[in-house]
Formats: structure tokens, C-alpha cells, sequence
């Protein structure tokens, strides 16, 4: 962190910052490229990057097609086998696997699972989710493991291998599937192939992880047993790093699962995401809930089996002859319900007439719930539209008027803002020192203008100086080279509402969660009810986030807002409450002994402690939202992601790919910065 | 006070006997490529110099110019405080680091020019080494943990069932075949590792600091076991510990080494009755003498009766024999196995203390003077 009273050139460089933009802002009418970027300026980077996909596309798209049709029949091969098997037999199988793995509990809410997706008559849809997944997982494990591997084994590849798997992750998942369908064409292939790319990465993060941190005197042992270096290698190193490749299985299996839902976008595959998409678009949102919940709990079973996997001891795999039995008994009767349901259909498949699908009773409901609060909804929008969402966008400028805030906005009054603004700026300089007078300053004109409203040189130099205090001359000269690709390839305006809407929702979950998980952190009780919401949140696929929320608000920017937060703020809870419970203890007992409150001892020891822990939850937020960003689009906010969303919709892959590497520069830049000021943070508190 | 060359006294003590493993001139230098200038020759007429030379070139010389012999069925001790180089030297002798320059000699054969085939080899059949935290595969059974160097191998199943039964007996761990190591304690933990590296027959055995991770109780009740283990086997063996009572205890040689260097090489007596240095001399001080000394150091000058006294062997410790001293306020009898047994004493016992606290008390003084 700064120290207070540092070399007063950063502060310097900081006030002619704030000062020009004031200087623009004054003359915003004689200077009006630096509040809208003129066209003529903008970089055809759309028409070139479709020129070379068309080039690419001619000389290797009959390739791409080829491996597509090869693809395209394996995959039919998978679900003919899944869905041939009768549902009764599925419903045993996957019961058994979670008891194995797990015990009872977990074989109990399988069983209440799957059973679900009968009794809906989703099963076909479901099994077609499934068969897609069923196909990834062990081809992304395998590739994953092989490319791990690879990148532990030598240090040139891994410099190749691990920025590559970063790009993979931070690239917003929609922008996956332009250049794949280009390539590949319509068809399940698409999900196929994006949940290939998407669920490879944990694998190699993981395996590499796992093999790196094998205890020296274990592989040291192997070696003085005299294992030659592919026994050391498959024998000692492998085993010992189980766990972690079973965890790199665990989050494969589930970004592997949220892929195949987000490409259902695409249509064609008669899936559970699409039955979901589809019914929002209709607004039918009795189906998308009971659809949706049949991905929720699909994703929850997944999670369970393979986390159990993952945790299980090597002691309870050892223990063979009770569970040796069982499962002797289970093949059993597999083999037995097998020959049943041959011999009545009913239990191959699940009769029409059984099904119970109360779509128009939650619809019902639904309508009811909405209309009888419909004040009180419509009160909530309002108040967060007109106090918090366009004072950011817009600014108070243009927010305050006779019709929103039952008010004009006066010169009087906008001059008193300016002078309690500068008042706080002088008050916050005094007594915290330059920085935090800084942040007033800027906070305070952007709150009067908008983020949208302030102009853009001003707004890469603040961005650009910044980086430069943070994480020196290589953090700033990123940061400039990112922004200005945003600005020259004309997407800055969309950027800046993209910003203006993960920026808001991050400042809010970091608020919002920071106080959950300091509560938590205080009181058992709320962390262990917060504890399996958070999980829930975090299993469920992004777009079922969005159900909810477009149910009682329709569709807007505040739905989305809403959505992203339920996603986002996760991580801030999360790494809040762990930081502040992982204080070493004798850092407390020592504060207790000097007579610390439990309020003292909160703010001046366990805060401070545990900021690098509670920014490390920051970072992960916003990546978090930027990750939301995307699929929110889907309800109607303006941006990158509706961009990325536009050029899916047309096939237009520069305009997609464009907005797509935005999002990805926005969420690099972010993510450096956050690291560096959690790096800045950790050397003040040792 | 004579302090010769620690290399004189080591050879000293291996007179007669045939010299198992041979460290010759060994050197380990990281951070840099010392290869060159090790081999000019220079390396062996100064080492310390050398040493200097490529600490001011940016280099960590960890093992200087390092040189010993280990004697067949000898319990060697290499002593030394963390950073002083003694698990880098261990860890030379069998190749999980590769030296820089020297030789190490088992059995008059050069280890370091084998090549990594035949080091695989050596590793199977010739060496065997514990661990200070064990090193055990967490995903195995304690006995194919055990059974782990003869798998690696290709043994038969019955053959290597037989071997791993006959160790898993001498380290007492009978009963505990099917537990994962994550269920036994540090000290059974300890005897899997143990077990393991004997599984192959090794003829030289190395420790690295086997019982430092170990509750003090745990620690001695393993020391005695394994003196009791090497009473059986006879093997040789390198052990290193930073502990140096542990190494009064069980070694029959030790050096000490700082820095990378050997400080002294010599019986455990040596290094308090005659340090080479106040290094020396400022570790020792505070050892307790009984804990050092032997019968045959105290005996009583002249000759006593021994006739009808009980008898003990000259290498018994002053410890064991002061309790069976106030059992027998008469005297012992001393027995060599060549010659006449001679007469000890609790006057005598009490004059040869005090004569070898009055020698090293004056070691200490004339260093600080």
C-alpha cells in the first residue's frame, strides 16, 4: 500500500489527472472526440479478423467439417448407449455409484434426483446433457493430464502451456463458441467441442499442481528403492498426487457440464439447457424453473460424486470386503432390473402417463406473486434504478430530474455538491493522506457525470497511473496497451457499459459479502446456514441464475445486475470468512491480553491480518462477474456481452470476437491489478 | 594438546579393518558451473581457499573438499547443525544429488561414474536409505510400502512376501501390515521407513536424520532399537543427525562438520577430550562426561582384586555403571576380551571424571585465552 505522506510526485501526477479531466469536462462542447471516440478513427479490426476467418475458413474449414462428422458420430454412439440403457437401470446405477463413493445421504438425494427428472418427463433431454458430458470429462481428463504432465516435465513447455490455459479461462465462455461454430458448423459438436476447451484447463492446473507439490523425500525414497524414472513417475509421483488429479476430475466434470448448458444456446440438441432458454424466451417460467432445477440438481450430483471421489481416503478404499460385497450385490441387481424392464416397458420407459409436470400451477403462482407485489417490486427496480444504477451509468446530471427524483437538479445545488465534494477531498487528504483524496475526487466526479459521461483520454490516464502505483512500469504499460485496443477498435462506449455493470455489481457483492463473511466469521451458526448457499450458487450453471431474477423483475438491466451479484459474491463471502478465521491465534490472544474489544480487535487486527486473504476474494469476484457478464446479456443489458451475444446471433465472427477480447482485456487488467494491490497489501502485513 | 589434520584421525581408527564406502575429496557446489575450476588441481592443495573463491563468484560451495572412510559393520556419524552440509553429503554418496567433483568408493568402486542404469541397480540391491519425514507412499499399505523396493524390482511375490515378513518382524511392526500411514504414529511411520530400507538387504545403510521429527521419549526408545537392530545386521552405515548427544549415543565415529567443511573426524571421546577447535569444543562442552566415558577409561591404576566381582565388557558407559556401582560398593571387574581383567572403582570412577573434566576444562581455557 501507499504510505500516508509518500513522494508527493504521485500525488502530483494524480492532481494533473483530475485536473485535466475537470479541463475536458469544462470544455466537453469544443472537445467532443474525447467523450465519444470518433468513428473515423476506429480500426476495421471486425472486417479483418472475419477477412482472415474467411481465409482460414476456405483452406482448413473441410477439415474442421470432417473432424466435425467424426465427432458428430461418436457422439451419437454415446447417447444411443445412455439412453438405451432403461431409465429404472440409470436411476440404480448412478444410486449405487453416489452409495459407493459416498454413503447413504449422498445416494438418497441421487436417487430423489434422477427419479425428478423422470417424473417431469425430462428425461430424454436430460440423458442428451448427460451423453455430452459423459463424452467430455474423460476426453478433457485425458488431455488435461497428458498437457499437465507435459508442463511439469519441462519448464519450455510449460511457459507455452500455463498462459495458454489462462487465456482459456479468462476468455468469457460465449466467445468460445463463434469461431467453433464457424468452424465446425451447427450441431452438438459445438457444446462438444467449447466444453472441451472450456473444462481442459482445471485438469492441467490441477495435475500440474499435483505433481509439482510431491514431498521431495517421497519421490527421494522412490529413487533409493530403485524405481527407474517411469516407475517414480507412475508408481510414487501419480499416486501421491491423487487427491489433487481427482479434485482437477471434480472441477473438469463441472465447467465440462456449464459449457455443455451454455452451448445449448446454439440449439440443435435437444437438451435441458435448451428447454431452460427456450421457456425464458417464451416467458414460460414455470417450465424454465422446473427445467432448471433438473440442471441444478444434475450439476449438485455431479459435483457430490466426483468431490467425493476426490476427498475419499485411501483408507476407505481399502476396506474392500464389506463394499466389495455390495457391490457384487449391485451388479446383481442391475443384471435382475435390466431383465425386468425388458419384460415390462414401464420400467424401460418412464410412462407419459406418469409424469406430473405443474408448469401451470407455478406459472400460476408465479403470476399471483407478481401481481399482488407488483408495488412493492415495481418500488424496489425504482429505487435501485434511480439512486444506485444511473448515477453510475450517467451521473447525477443527467439522473436528477422532476420525474425520477421528484426534483431538478439546480445550479445551487450542483454548486453545493461541488463544494462538500472538495470539502471531503481536503477532510480525506488531511486526515488519511493523498491517496484516499484521490479516490474522493475521482468518486465524486464520477457520481456527478457518469462513467459513461467522463471522457476517455482522462480515464485511461487514471487507469494507467494507477497500474503504474500498483504494480509498476509493466502493470501501466499493459494497461495502456489494453485500453487502447478497446478504444481503437471502436468498443469503448460498449466497454465502459460493460464496466459500469460488473463494476457495480463487484463494488456491491464486495460490500454486501465482506459484511456476510465478517459475520460469519463471527457467529457459527450463520456460517454453517451460509455455507450450503454458497456451494448451491456456485454448482449451479450461470444461466439458471438468471430464472429467478427475470421471473419477478422481467427483463433489464437490474435483473441482470441481481444475477450477476447471486454469482459473484460468492467469493467474497467465501475468502472474507476464511481470511478473518485463519488469523494466526496468537495474534488475537496477544491483542486480547493488550485489552482489545472484540470491535478493536476486528477492525485493527483481524481486518488488516486477513486483507490480503479478503482482496484475493476481490479478485475472484470480479472474474466472477465478468464471467456472468456474458450470459446476463441474455436478459437485456447493453455492452460487450451483448455484443459477443450480437455476433453470435448473426454469425459475425469479428464483431463477436472483438467484444469477446474485450471482456478478456477487462478481466486480465483487473485481475493483474487486484493482484498486485493484494501483493502491495501482503508485504505491509507480514 | 596436538590437533593433526581431522583426516589423520580419522584413518587412524580404521586401522586394520577394510574400508567399506571411501569419500574422496567430494565437493558439491550450487548456483553456478565450478566443475572447471575444481578439477585444475588447486581444489585439493587449499580447499578453503577455492571455497572463497567461488562464494565471491556468486556460487554456494555446500560440501568442501570432503574426505572419510567407513569401515564394514561401522556406525558413522555425520554431526552438524542445519545448513552445515551433512544431508548434501549423504544425499552425494547415493546420487539423489549429483557431486560436483570426487569420488565416492564402495568397495573400491567409483558410484559417481555409474551410469544412471547401473546406479538403479546399485540402488536395488546395494543401498538403503531412511528418511527424517519418512517418506512413505501415502496410497500404500504399510507392507507394500515395505514391499515397495522389491516390486519396483520384479520380485516374485512369494519371494518378496517372505523378505518383507522377516523385516516387518524386526522393527516390531506385526499387526499393522494393512494400516496406511496416515493411521500409525510418527514412531510407526518411522519403522515402515526403516523397514523399507531394509527390505533389500542393503550393505550400506544411510540415515538422514531418521528420529529428528520424533517426541524425545519416542526418539531414545528408537535409538535403542536400532543399536539393537545393528547388533543383528552389522551393516554399514551413515547416519546423520544434528543432535549430538543422538550421536554419542550410536555412533562409533563421528564428524562433525560447518559449512560445507569437516570440522573433526574421531571417537565420540575425541571430540571432547581433544577438540580441534573451539567450534568443537563450545558443542561438547556441556556433554555429560558419564555419558562419554567408558569402563576402561576409569579403571583404577594399579592392580585389585577382581576375584568374585562382577564382570563388565571396557565399552560399557560410566551411566550404566554408576546405579550397579551402589549395588556393589566393592568394584567391578573390567573384562577385556584379550587380557586380564582389571579392577574398577568408585574412587576410581570419581578420579577419572575429574581428570577428564579437569582436561577438557582446560581445552576450553587455553582456546579462549
Amino acid at each position: 500500500m501507499i504510505r500516508r505522506g509518500a513522494i508527493p510526485t504521485g500525488a502530483l501526477a494524480w492532481a494533473v489527472v483530475l485536473a485535466g479531466m475537470l479541463g475536458l469536462l469544462a470544455l466537453r462542447g469544443s472537445v467532443p472526440w474525447a467523450f465519444s471516440y470518433p468513428s473515423d478513427w476506429v480500426l476495421p479490426a471486425t472486417r479483418w479478423l472475419n477477412v482472415g476467418m474467411d481465409w482460414f475458413i476456405a483452406w482448413f474449414g473441410p477439415g474442421f467439417r470432417a473432424a466435425s462428422a467424426f465427432l458428430e458420430w461418436i457422439m451419437a454412439g454415446v447417447r444411443w448407449l445412455i439412453l438405451v440403457v432403461p431409465w429404472s437401470v440409470m436411476l440404480l446405477l448412478i444410486t449405487l455409484a453416489a452409495y459407493v463413493l459416498s454413503g447413504l445421504r449422498l445416494a438418497v438425494f441421487a436417487c430423489l434426483a434422477v427419479l425428478y427428472m423422470a417424473v417431469i418427463g425430462y428425461w430424454r433431454e436430460s440423458m442428451n446433457s448427460l451423453s455430452l458430458v459423459a463424452l467430455s470429462v474423460p476426453v478433457s481428463v485425458i488431455v488435461g493430464f497428458g498437457l499437465g504432465a507435459w508442463a511439469f516435465l519441462s519448464a519450455r513447455a510449460d511457459r507455452v502451456i500455463r498462459p495458454a490455459m489462462d487465456l482459456l479461462q479468462t476468455i468469457p465462455a460465449f466467445a468460445y463458441l463463434l469461431p467453433i461454430l464457424l468452424l465446425f458448423g451447427f450441431g452438438p459438436v459445438v457444446g462438444l467441442i467449447a466444453s472441451l476447451l472450456y473444462a481442459v484447463p482445471p485438469m492441467v492446473r490441477n495435475t500440474a499442481l499435483g505433481l509439482g507439490s510431491v514431498g521431495a523425500e517421497v519421490i527421494e525414497a522412490g529413487t533409493m528403492s530403485g524405481a527407474t524414472p517411469r516407475q517414480l513417475f507412475w508408481r510414487v509421483r501419480v499416486p501421491t498426487a491423487r487427491r489433487q488429479l481427482l479434485l482437477g476430475v471434480n472441477q473438469t466434470t463441472m465447467a465440462a457440464f456449464s459449457m455443455v448448458i451454455i452451448a445449448s444456446i446454439i440449439g440443435g440438441t435437444a437438451d435441458i439447457g435448451w428447454e431452460v432458454l427456450s421457456s425464458i424466451r417464451k416467458a414460460e417460467f414455470g417450465q424454465s424453473l422446473i427445467a432448471g432445477l433438473v440442471i441444478a440438481l444434475m450439476a449438485m450430483v455431479m459435483d457430490r460424486i466426483t468431490g467425493a471421489l476426490a476427498s475419499r481416503d485411501a483408507t476407505q478404499s481399502a476396506s474392500t470386503g464389506p463394499r466389495g460385497r455390495v457391490l457384487g450385490l449391485a451388479a446383481g441387481l442391475v443384471v435382475v432390473l435390466a431383465g425386468l424392464s425388458q419384460a415390462f416397458p414401464a420400467l424401460a420407459d418412464y410412462p407419459q402417463g406418469w409424469v406430473v409436470f405443474p408448469a401451470e400451477t407455478l406459472n400460476a403462482g408465479v403470476d399471483y406473486l407478481v401481481v399482488e407485489f407488483s408495488q412493492q417490486i415495481e418500488a424496489i427496480k425504482k429505487v435501485a434504478f434511480f439512486y444506485v444504477m444511473l448515477p453510475v451509468k450517467l451521473g447525477l446530471v443527467q439522473t436528477i430530474s422532476p420525474f425520477s427524483w421528484g426534483f431538478a437538479f439546480t445550479d445551487t445545488m450542483k454548486a453545493g455538491y461541488a463544494a462538500v465534494s472538495v470539502a471531503l477531498t481536503v477532510l480525506g487528504g488531511w486526515r488519511l493522506g493523498w491517496p484516499a483524496a484521490v479516490v474522493i475526487a475521482f468518486c465524486a466526479m464520477l457520481l456527478f457525470y457518469g462513467l459513461t459521461g467522463l471522457p476517455w483520454p482522462a480515464l485511461i490516464a487514471a487507469a494507467v497511473l494507477a497500474a503504474h502505483h500498483l504494480g509498476g512500469w509493466r502493470l501501466a504499460a499493459g494497461v495502456l496497451a489494453g485500453l487502447g485496443f478497446l478504444l481503437v477498435c471502436g468498443v469503448w462506449a460498449e466497454a465502459m457499459l460493460s464496466l459500469y455493470l460488473s463494476g457495480l455489481a463487484v463494488l456491491l457483492c464486495f460490500l454486501l459479502g465482506g459484511l456476510i463473511g465478517i459475520l460469519a466469521s463471527e457467529s457459527d451458526a450463520l456460517s454453517s446456514a451460509v455455507r450450503p448457499v454458497n456451494d448451491t450458487l456456485q454448482t449451479m450453471p450461470l444461466f439458471v441464475l438468471l430464472i429467478p431474477f427475470v421471473m419477478i423483475f422481467k427483463i433489464g438491466e437490474f435483473t441482470a445486475l441481481l444475477a450477476i451479484m447471486a454469482y459473484a459474491i460468492v467469493p467474497s463471502i467465501r475468502y472474507t470468512e476464511h481470511g478473518l478465521r485463519n488469523v494466526p491465534g496468537e495474534a488475537i490472544e496477544a491483542a486480547l491480553c493488550s485489552g482489545c474489544t472484540r470491535w478493536q480487535l476486528l477492525w485493527r487486527v483481524k481486518i488488516p491480518l486477513a486483507a490480503p486473504v479478503i482482496l484475493l476474494g476481490l479478485n475472484q469476484t470480479i472474474m466472477y462477474a465478468i464471467a456472468m457478464l456474458v450470459i446476463a446479456a441474455l436478459v437485456g443489458t447493453n455492452g460487450l456481452g451483448q455484443q459477443v451475444y450480437i455476433g453470435l446471433g448473426d454469425g459475425d465472427f469479428g464483431v463477436g470476437m472483438v467484444a469477446g477480447i474485450g471482456m478478456a482485456i477487462i478481466a486480465m487488467l483487473a485481475d493483474r491489478m487486484t493482484q498486485a494491490l493484494s501483493g502491495a497489501t501482503q508485504t505491509t502485513t507480514p | 594438546m596436538t590437533h593433526g589434520d581431522p583426516n589423520a584421525t580419522a584413518n587412524k581408527a580404521m586401522q586394520g579393518q577394510h574400508a567399506k564406502l571411501s569419500c574422496r575429496h567430494l565437493w558439491k557446489v550450487y548456483g553456478g558451473e565450478a566443475r572447471d575450476t575444481l578439477s585444475r588441481g588447486a581444489a585439493e592443495e587449499d580447499p578453503a581457499a577455492v571455497a572463497d573463491k567461488l562464494r565471491g563468484q556468486g556460487m554456494i560451495p555446500a560440501a568442501v573438499d570432503v574426505s572419510f572412510d567407513v569401515a564394514e559393520g561401522e556406525i558413522f556419524v555425520i554431526m552438524g547443525l542445519s545448513g552445515s552440509g551433512k544431508s548434501t553429503v549423504v544425499r552425494c554418496l547415493s546420487r539423489l544429488v549429483e557431486a560436483t567433483h570426487g569420488q565416492v568408493l564402495m568397495d573400491g568402486d567409483d558410484l559417481l561414474a555409474k551410469s544412471p542404469r547401473e546406479m538403479i541397480e546399485i540402488r536395488r540391491h546395494k543401498l538403503g536409505m531412511v528418511f527424517q519425514h519418512f517418506g512413505l507412499l501415502p496410497h500404500l499399505t504399510v507392507i507394500d510400502n515395505i514391499a515397495f523396493p522389491l516390486t519396483v524390482q520384479g520380485l516374485s511375490a512369494k519371494e518378496s512376501r517372505r523378505r518383507v515378513e522377516k523385516v516387518i518382524a524386526m522393527v516390531g511392526l506385526e499387526g499393522r501390515e494393512d494400516s496406511y500411514p496416515n493411521q500409525l504414529s510418527g514412531g510407526q511411520q518411522q519403522r515402515v521407513g526403516i523397514a523399507r530400507s531394509l527390505a533389500t538387504e542393503p550393505d550400506l545403510w544411510l540415515l538422514d536424520e531418521p528420529f529428528s521429527a520424533l517426541d524425545p521419549l519416542i526418539r531414545r526408545q528408537m535409538q535403542d532399537e536400532f543399536l539393537h537392530i545393528q547388533t543383528e545386521l552389522k551393516k554399514s552405515i551413515v547416519f546423520i543427525t544434528h543432535d549430538f548427544l543422538e550421536a554419542l549415543r550410536i555412533a562409533d565415529r563421528i564428524m562433525l562438520m560447518r559449512g560445507g567443511r569437516i570440522v573433526q573426524v574421531g571417537r565420540p571421546i575425541d571430540l571432547i577430550v581433544d577438540p580441534a577447535d573451539d567450534y568443537v569444543a563450545e558443542f561438547t562442552q556441556d556433554v555429560p562426561l558419564t555419558r562419554v566415558l567408558t569402563a576402561g577409561d576409569v579403571i583404577a591404576k594399579g592392580r585389585g582384586n577382581v576375584e568374585g566381582l562382577v564382570r563388565v565388557s571396557p565399552g560399557t558407559k560410566v551411566e550404566t555403571l554408576l546405579p550397579m556401582l551402589s549395588d556393589h560398593p566393592e568394584g567391578l571387574a573390567v573384562e577385556p576380551e584379550d587380557g586380564p581383567a582389571e579392577l574398577l572403582t568408585p574412587e576410581s570412577v570419581i578420579a577419572g571424571l575429574s581428570r577428564h573434566a579437569r582436561e577438557t576444562g582446560a581445552g576450553v581455557e587455553a582456546v579462549a585465552s
